[in-house]
């Protein structure tokens, strides 16, 4: 019984992930002239920057068992909040990040708070919550916010150069670090490895004596704050507050996170799946740019198939182990 | 070995549930080096102890004790950090984490403000090494067998200084030579001075590990007893709540017809599901009321389960009125005329927030179809119909049931059942926590049905009711038919009890 060597089986859904991103970049290079660069796959990351941190505390969400449908809300929120407090109230940018970066975080612990104290489903709160923040950012203004600060701009422009001709945004750097920090929040801390525990069985972590409630609001709470630091990286990218903005933005989120590999009944599943999973989002759009005449409803269509694939591969897994612990 | 402090005492424990006494003035007391069994029946009140004493749930009065300072345990945690801990039946660890993890997660030693895993790995080895156990500790709590997962729970509990090792219901799913294993852990832990609970139905379990046993019955404590000095017999007539005086006098019994046999209407021939009961025969006769005897965990519901279809059977050949048979489902029974009134009400049962009347519809519309759907005039009609007929109170079929009484609850199962007019009738317990007067109408009631030609099976943890009102009792003792009986004036109590204790 001792070191078999077949993989574990959460670690089957990542390797897919992998060989799935490997192959759809091979696919674009072999047809397409000029796709095979380091720029295009760094525009990846350039461009999905702030996919990549919501993802980030959606991992979190899901691996917990719950979910945040508020995210795509919030980014439309903090767009807001951040171009208002500087075009309006004239606010300079010491001021207005923090209060941003804060309007996601509170968000988050009254959401999770409200799921903890009164046993609620996450889905109903949150959903509850993305009607709230979208119905707040029109409040603030009806109108696209065209920011004008040279904080904002020169974070919007600024170009980070690498060696061989090639560059990244500050939005990239911002990601990366998220993740790094999310990667060792989840699996060297007690925080992360409670957040695995309640999604294998909320019931046995109660058992266990883990403080199931106050990490079950501190998961919303890192989720909330994602979605607002994922707002500002938008409004960088943007230039704008808008209430439409990052409309449908949670449901690509869930889409990455479970693409990349993490189930979505909670247990199993890692951050830098999650990173993967927006990097097989981005690539799609990649491929359907460089073939120019397909219709960007296309991009749907893929990621439709590519969620029926996966959530049919964990399910097959499941089934799998289930049936090996029958057999054990 | 008594001479000594105990490690806890509890006294005088009440706890309520809305309706319910699930304990009252309940005693417990535990010493350094024993290993202590908890006897009762469903519903003895065990697992009440068990939460109470492990802090899921918090004591209404009473007292805990535990190495003579008064404690209050009001959650998990707190147990845990009193050094109480507890292994429970269906592995309470989280199999999406690995072996390690799963033994130190919650205290988890850390480096430079880091998860120091590689400590933790080693660790964890030493631990099971102590339970002569040798796995890789980086693997899946989920890729080890329930035995291995017990142990890894074991090992959880000695990871911190545990004083109290409560093991409930450790050996329901474990082979012999895990038994075994897990046994010759129990006794090195008892070396070692921890004070040992152990929840067993299995009798032979009991008096091979235990030292002292508590019984408890309807949350009631009984008595407690040295294992050395108590009988079987005696130790079961505690736990069902008979005197051995009061065992020998019969003076209910039923009149039963043997002169023609009646016609059959199923027939079970070597039937078994494996795991959960081995292979059995039963036939079922119109007409006739046939018992299953047995304890807790006998496979007494197993038994019920396979001839309903809701467990397949993987040997055997079963036949209804002549036919072979192969129910994949309940519902293949259902259209045989076979019904099922579950044990668990609450769970498999009743629909709370649903009427009397949409209660008792719902087997006769499924049997129907859901597009044949049952005009709601006829619907008051056949509620009404049974609502008189077993006398159910309140008598309006627009009642949430929720808000009737147990027994009136059962009593709605019943019709449910008796509506779809089945050949077969299984009861899984109809009787348990009931008062007595609807126990009363519900054994009557089954004594008609026997008289309307119908054929049924009764499955009851009461001794006396069996013999009231069946023709024949199957005993059932570790999963496995071991005896059938006819029901005629010289069958007693004494010859079921013997045959359900067994190993005599």
């Amino acid at each position: 019984m001792i070191n078999r060597l077949s993989l574990d089986y959460k670690q089957l859904p990542l390797l897919a992930t992998i060989s799935l991103f490997v192959l759809m970049f091979s696919f674009g290079s072999l047809r397409y002239t000029g796709f095979f660069s380091t720029q295009v796959f760094l525009n990846l990351f350039i461009d999905n920057a702030f996919l990549i941190v919501i993802a980030v505390g959606m991992t979190f969400v899901i691996l917990s068992g719950g979910i945040d449908l508020s995210v795509g809300s919030l980014i439309a929120l903090t767009s807001m909040v951040a171009a208002s407090l500087t075009m309006e109230a004239q606010l300079s940018p010491w001021i207005v990040v923090p209060i941003s970066l804060l309007v996601g975080t509170v968000f988050g612990v009254v959401q999770g708070a409200l799921i903890h104290l009164y046993n609620l489903q996450p889905f109903i709160v949150t959903l509850a919550g993305m009607f709230l923040a979208r119905g707040l950012s029109y409040v603030i203004s009806v109108e696209t916010i065209a920011i004008d600060h040279p904080f904002f701009s020169y974070m919007a422009s600024i170009q980070i150069p690498l060696p061989g001709d090639n560059f990244i945004s500050i939005s990239v750097v911002i990601a990366l670090i998220v993740v790094v920090i999310a990667i060792f929040i989840g699996h060297f801390t007690n925080f992360g490895r409670t957040v695995y525990a309640i999604g294998g069985s909320e019931q046995s972590a109660m058992l266990m004596g883990l403080p199931v409630g106050r990490t079950k609001i501190l998961i919303y709470t890192l989720s909330g704050f994602c979605a607002s630091l994922a707002g500002l990286i938008f409004t960088f990218y943007m230039l704008s507050g808008y209430g439409l903005h990052a409309n449908g933005m949670e449901l690509d989120t869930i889409a990455a996170v479970v693409i990349g590999g993490t189930l979505l009944t909670g247990g199993a599943g890692y951050v830098a799946g999650s990173v993967v999973g927006v990097l097989i989002l981005g690539i799609i759009q990649t491929i359907i740019v460089f073939e120019g005449t397909l219709s960007s409803w296309w991009t749907k269509i893929a990621i439709g198939v590519l969620l029926f694939l996966f959530i049919i591969l964990h399910r097959v897994i499941v089934l799998r182990s289930e049936k090996k612990q029958a057999s054990n | 070995m008594p001479e000594q402090q105990p490690k806890l005492v509890m006294e005088n424990i009440v706890k309520e549930f809305p309706g319910v006494k699930a304990l009252s003035n309940v005693q417990l007391s535990l010493y350094p080096g024993e290993v202590h069994a908890l006897m009762g029946e469903n519903g003895a009140g065990k697992s009440t102890l068990i939460k109470v004493l492990t802090g899921v749930y918090s004591i209404d009065q009473g007292s805990v004790t535990l190495e003579g300072k008064p404690v209050h345990i009001n959650s998990p945690l707190e147990a845990q950090e009193n050094g109480i801990s507890t292994v429970y039946q269906e592995v309470n660890l989280c199999s999406n984490l690995s072996v390690t993890e799963n033994i130190f997660i919650g205290r988890e030693i850390k480096k430079y403000g880091r998860l120091a895993w590689k400590e933790m790995h080693q660790h964890a080895e030493k631990l099971l090494e102590k339970l002569q156990l040798k796995i890789d500790v980086t693997k899946l709590l989920s890729s080890y067998s329930v035995a291995i997962q017990q142990m890894v729970a074991i090992a959880r509990t000695l990871n911190v200084s545990a004083k109290i090792l409560i093991l409930d219901e450790p050996t329901s799913s474990l082979d012999r030579d895990e038994v075994h294993h897990l046994f010759a852990v129990i006794r090195q832990l008892k070396k070692e001075g921890l004070a040992i609970v152990f929840v067993s139905h299995f009798l032979d379990q009991i008096y091979e590990i235990t030292d002292r046993l508590t019984v408890l019955r309807n949350g009631e404590w009984i008595g407690e007893y040295k294992t050395k000095e108590i009988d079987r017999m005696e130790l079961v007539s505690k736990m069902i709540g008979k005197e051995l005086q009061q065992m020998d006098d019969i003076s209910s019994k039923s009149t039963v017809n043997q002169e023609k046999i009646p016609a059959s209407f199923l027939k079970a021939d070597e039937v078994g599901v494996k795991g959960k009961i081995d292979p059995f025969d039963l036939e079922m006769r119109k007409g006739e009321i046939v018992g299953i005897a047995g304890l807790l965990g006998s496979g007494r519901t197993e038994m019920a389960r396979v001839l309903f279809g809701a467990d397949r059977a993987d040997k055997g050949k079963m036949k209804v009125d002549g036919k072979e048979v192969n129910f994949s489902s309940p519902r293949n029974a259902i259209l045989k005329n076979i019904g099922f009134c579950s044990e668990n009400r609450k769970s498999e049962g009743i629909i709370p927030e649903l009427t009397v009347r949409e209660n008792m519809i719902l087997a006769i519309q499924s049997i129907y179809g859901w597009f044949n759907y049952l005009s709601k005039l006829k619907q008051i009609k056949i509620a009404e119909e049974y609502i008189e007929l077993l006398n159910i109170n309140p008598a309006n079929p627009e009642h949430l049931i929720k808000n009737l009484s147990g027994g009136n609850q059962q009593k709605v199962m019943l019709a449910r059942w008796l509506i779809t007019n089945p050949t077969l009738l299984i009861l899984d317990e109809p009787t348990r926590g009931i008062d007595i007067g609807a126990k009363t109408e519900i054994m009557k009631l089954m004594t008609r049905l026997s008289k309307d030609n119908k054929s049924i099976l009764f499955i009851s943890s009461e001794i006396e009711e069996i013999l009231r009102t069946c023709n024949r009792i199957a005993v059932l003792r570790n999963r496995k038919k071991v005896k059938e009986f006819y029901n005629d004036k010289e069958l007693t109590q004494q010859d079921l009890m013997k045959e359900m204790a067994g190993g005599m």
